[in-house]
């Protein structure tokens, strides 16, 4: 894993610009083929109240994103993502996100990537806001709380 | 068909690119938000990289009522900056900071086998099912 760590690191920027293309071109996919924003919280949160005609596709979207790590491993060495934070925290963060997202109308995908591309005041305001809110988090969790472990 | 076909793909490249950016991974998303840190410009460059190219698609899609696969093309209408829209986005980001996961990146990390982000998606779901119970009730928490 170290090795595998070095090697993605010495690749300096091209796996993020890379994979930022690939999530583009999802968005592009999503938008002209099916005519839909692809906003993750948008996507499974709208599976809460269902609408007939329109689950499939959502469960099928997030399917994919499930099975993306599988997919991956056929051909490279997919490191398994941890997560530092111990149970009660990840509970906690997984709460605020579920509402906060919800109340947002979009998180990271739907305002950070396609309403900043269609240069939406909303989404352009709601991305300074969490950008702002998770920067003043992290702060204060690795700075201010240094050193301690929840 | 086709259009659950281009849903699943999207789903899997849209995965795949949160993988291969890092954006996957909760370390990477902290040491970005760490800015009086170590701090980790690189996913700067992968939200640039996905707006360059959402862009063009956002562009084309402007000039078109239809998909190519002749379903309508739903685009957000709302334009006001809302109480709820900033105080939402806020909490979002409490949230992001204290683990590093947001929705799309929790999903994959789901498929990966991590145990903690069983955990994470079931709080996640569990906190739109507030927001679908408090707004179906009626009970504008926030106006």
């Amino acid at each position: 894993m170290k090795d595998f760590n070095s090697w993605w690191i010495s690749l300096g920027l091209v796996p993020p610009i890379a994979g930022g293309a690939l999530i583009g071109l999802a968005v592009a996919m999503l938008l002209l083929a099916n005519g839909r924003v692809a906003g993750i919280s948008g996507i499974v949160g709208a599976l809460l109240r269902p609408v007939r005609g329109d689950v499939a596709w959502r469960v099928l979207f997030v399917l994919g994103m499930v099975l993306a790590p599988a997919v991956a491993g056929l051909w490279t060495l997919v490191p398994t993502p941890e997560i530092e934070a111990g149970f009660a925290v990840v509970a906690l963060a997984g709460l605020l996100v579920g509402v906060g997202t919800r109340y947002a109308s979009g998180c990271t995908s739907g305002h950070g990537v396609c309403g900043v591309s269609r240069l939406s005041p909303r989404s352009l305001v709601a991305t300074a806001v969490f950008m702002a809110s998770g920067i003043a988090t992290v702060f204060v969790v690795r700075h201010l709380l240094f050193g301690w472990r929840f | 068909m086709a259009a659950l076909f281009t849903a699943f793909a999207s789903g899997l490249l849209f995965g795949l690119g949160l993988l291969a950016s890092g954006m996957a991974y909760p370390v990477k998303v902290l040491d970005f938000l760490d800015v009086t840190g170590a701090w980790d410009a690189s996913l700067l460059f992968v939200m640039a990289s996905a707006v360059a190219v959402a862009s063009l698609a956002f562009g084309v899609a402007g000039r078109r009522r239809k998909s190519l696969l002749g379903l309508p093309i739903r685009l957000p209408s709302r334009t006001g900056v809302t109480r709820r829209l900033v105080l939402g986005s806020l909490v979002f980001g409490v949230g992001w900071g204290l683990a590093g996961i947001c929705p799309g990146p929790a999903f994959v990390a789901l498929g990966a086998g991590a145990p903690k982000a069983v955990v994470f998606v079931g709080a996640m779901l569990l906190g739109m099912l507030v927001f679908e119970v408090l707004e179906r009730s009626g009970h504008r928490a926030i106006a």
